[in-house]
């Protein structure tokens, strides 16, 4: 009976080659729209991942106080140069281990002046980094010892203050500070966040601390793992030997928080992971709307086609098979359509990938997903038509016009 | 076989069809409509019958009960012994698809579906086999003398031509009963002739019973019998004579 159904059903769609395909262009475009969302979206995902992972996968951060949610943090104490100093020393797995303090101020060089975030901090920060300079030097221990006011400079603050010229050897103005410029870094760009990482300003932390701040915090502790050394056993190793130094007990909470750019990554992996969802949700709502489409056309279809329903029923065509005979020609229409649907997204895609720069990466279990889901929306949409259609008296319908 | 056995006249090849007492009353009320007010008819097997009448008598809606696309409201119809009246609508449809074969005035082909593919059609749904199907088909085609127009749409055919698609599909299946309803209305004297013929050759040489109804006195006297319907009832004297 089904091969019979689908017999007739192909007779009827190659009968009516143009309604036909005006018929499955709404599920085309549906499927087309769900599938280029979620296939763009995996690449973006995939690209922001790499992009984060090529910062330095080894790199890790710690800041005092847990992570409560969006923004938010416990209050704990911060951390001192001496912590720095014993993970320095006690842990060789660590590549390079550099203290920073941050503080938002105006930076003045003669008429110009710029807002601009000033870091505290010393040379390992570059090497923690991977941060490269485009001219000068880095600090020199005399200069990191005694705290002398001198900094070094990035991009987007050399091109506000001093234009095309040449910065080192100038001065800039803190406040009441005047920094003697000695280096230049190589400009970054933009992060994947969004953020300018050339509009910043170094300087050694315990000038900042003793001549701007007036404390002996240390924010965050930039750490970077040697090659061949396990992230996951240096984590821990940090953890324990901040605990020690925090005075924290065996069953307290940690009182500050060692992250790791690999779960930065999944955490916003996460992100694009939940907007691609979202935009697939927004594409299924132009697939159902194409299921209606079916229905719409189908219903006409049967009004259209009651007289030749009247002929096949006088033949001697059951109910079920004039309800069969639709409901396959709704299912062969969508599923068709979903097929041209799933060859247009991957087309579409395609080029869509290579102007947005994200990586193609086809997913079988949403192609699958899509073509399954508009055979199902011929069934749903097709069964109230294809009933209309079966239930016709025949003598009714061939009379007809 | 023992309930036809019991009936006088129920000899084998007679009584093929046999309405006794039937009724057909549309609507309700003061509203009702009634087209049949009881007609006693026998058609034996391999019979051709003219049915005549002016419009309303009541003929369409006899030869909507004879194709079993219509129920007595009372009284009963038996095809073959069997009383279509306690016949569900699939049994009915069975019935018309192994047993019956439809000619209308309008031809009613599927349109956009070529003559071969249309007079397929009844195959299809007896489930033959795609080879037999085809067969069977251009068989049917070339008895209506249409072998070489088997690829041609209704619309690239003549009037007369589309009605000889139509008596093909109709014979396609071998049925017992080809009804026809007014099957030359549509067609000029000489068309008609030719209709006429095929359905007499059908009648003459496959033994199919032939019901027909036509306006048309000439086509009429193509028939063995001719039955005439009045206010919904067979003239008696028409009847009587041919029972007789």
């Amino acid at each position: 009976m089904l091969s019979n159904s689908l017999l007739l059903a192909i007779r009827e769609i190659r009968r009516n080659v143009l309604r036909s395909f005006l018929t499955i262009l709404g599920i085309v475009i549906g499927v087309a729209a769900v599938i280029v969302m979620v296939t763009l979206g995996q690449g973006a995902t995939a690209a922001v991942r790499t992009q984060i992972e090529s910062l330095g996968t080894n790199l890790l951060i710690v800041r005092p106080g847990q992570h409560m949610g969006p923004g938010m943090s416990s209050d704990a104490p911060k951390f001192s140069l001496a912590d720095v100093a014993a993970l320095r020393h006690d842990l060789p797995a660590l590549a390079a281990v550099a203290p920073a303090a941050s503080s938002a101020m105006t930076a003045v060089a003669g008429n110009e002046n710029w807002s601009t975030s000033v870091t505290g901090t010393d040379n390992a920060y570059l090497a923690a980094r991977s941060w490269t300079l485009a001219a000068g030097r880095q600090f020199t221990p005399s200069e990191l010892r005694a705290g002398r006011a001198s900094c070094i400079i990035g991009a987007t603050v050399r091109r506000e203050l001093f234009g095309a010229q040449d910065p080192i050897g100038q001065r800039l103005r803190l406040k009441k500070l005047a920094c003697e410029i000695v280096g230049l870094l190589e400009a970054k760009g933009q992060s994947s966040m969004g953020m300018d990482q050339d509009d910043l300003v170094l300087m050694p932390i315990r000038t900042l601390q003793r001549r701007i701040a007036g404390d002996q915090d240390v924010d965050v502790i930039y750490l970077s793992v040697k090659p061949g050394r396990s992230m996951d056993r240096t984590i821990a190793d940090v953890e324990r030997l901040l605990r020690e130094r925090r005075h924290i007990g065996s069953m307290d909470e940690d009182d500050f928080r060692v992250r790791d750019m690999r779960e930065i990554a999944s955490m916003l992996a996460g992100t694009t992971t939940v907007l691609t969802s979202l935009l697939g949700a927004v594409a299924s709502v132009s697939l159902l709307v194409g299921g209606i489409g079916i229905m719409n056309i189908m219903l006409v279809s049967v009004t259209e086609r009651t007289r030749e329903i009247g002929i096949r029923l006088a033949i001697g065509a059951r109910e079920a098979e004039v309800l069969m005979q639709f409901l396959v020609e709704a299912v062969v229409l969508s599923s068709f359509g979903g097929l041209l649907g799933i060859l247009l997204a991957l087309g579409t895609a395609l080029l869509l990938a290579g102007a947005l720069k994200v990586p193609f990466i086809v997913d079988g279990g949403i192609i699958a997903l899509a073509f399954l889901f508009s055979a199902a929306v011929g069934i749903v949409f097709g069964w109230f038509p294809a009933r209309r259609a079966a239930r016709l008296d025949p003598i009714e319908a061939l009379r007809h016009e | 076989m023992a309930d036809a056995a019991g009936r006088p006249e129920a000899s084998p090849g007679s009584a093929l069809i046999e309405l006794r007492a039937v009724t057909k009353v549309y609507g309700r009320g003061s509203a009702a409509m009634h087209a049949l007010r009881g007609i006693d008819l026998d058609i034996a097997a391999g019979e051709m019958v003219a049915v005549m009448g002016p419009s309303g008598s009541g003929k369409s809606t006899a030869m909507n009960i004879l194709g079993c696309l219509d129920t007595p409201t009372s009284g009963t119809y038996r095809f073959r012994g069997v009383d279509v009246g306690t016949l569900s609508r699939d049994q009915r449809a069975l019935l018309r698809r192994h047993a019956l074969g439809f000619v209308f005035q309008g031809f009613n082909l599927l349109a956009r579906t070529t003559a071969l593919e249309n007079v397929e059609l009844p195959l299809i749904y007896q489930r033959v086999r795609r080879v037999e199907r085809h067969r069977r088909a251009m068989t049917a085609l070339a008895a209506v003398g249409l072998t070489g127009w088997a690829k041609h749409t209704p619309a690239e055919l003549s009037g007369g031509q589309q009605q000889r698609v139509a008596i093909a599909r109709a014979l396609v299946t071998d049925p017992a009963v080809i009804l026809a309803d007014e099957p030359t209305g549509n067609l000029d004297t000489a068309r008609s002739r030719e209709i006429m013929d095929l359905l007499c050759a059908m009648n003459r040489e496959r033994g199919i019973t032939v019901v027909m109804i036509t306006h048309e006195q000439d086509m009429a006297a193509y028939a063995g019998r001719v039955v005439h319907f009045l206010d919904g009832l067979v003239e008696p004297a028409a009847t009587a004579v041919e029972d007789a």
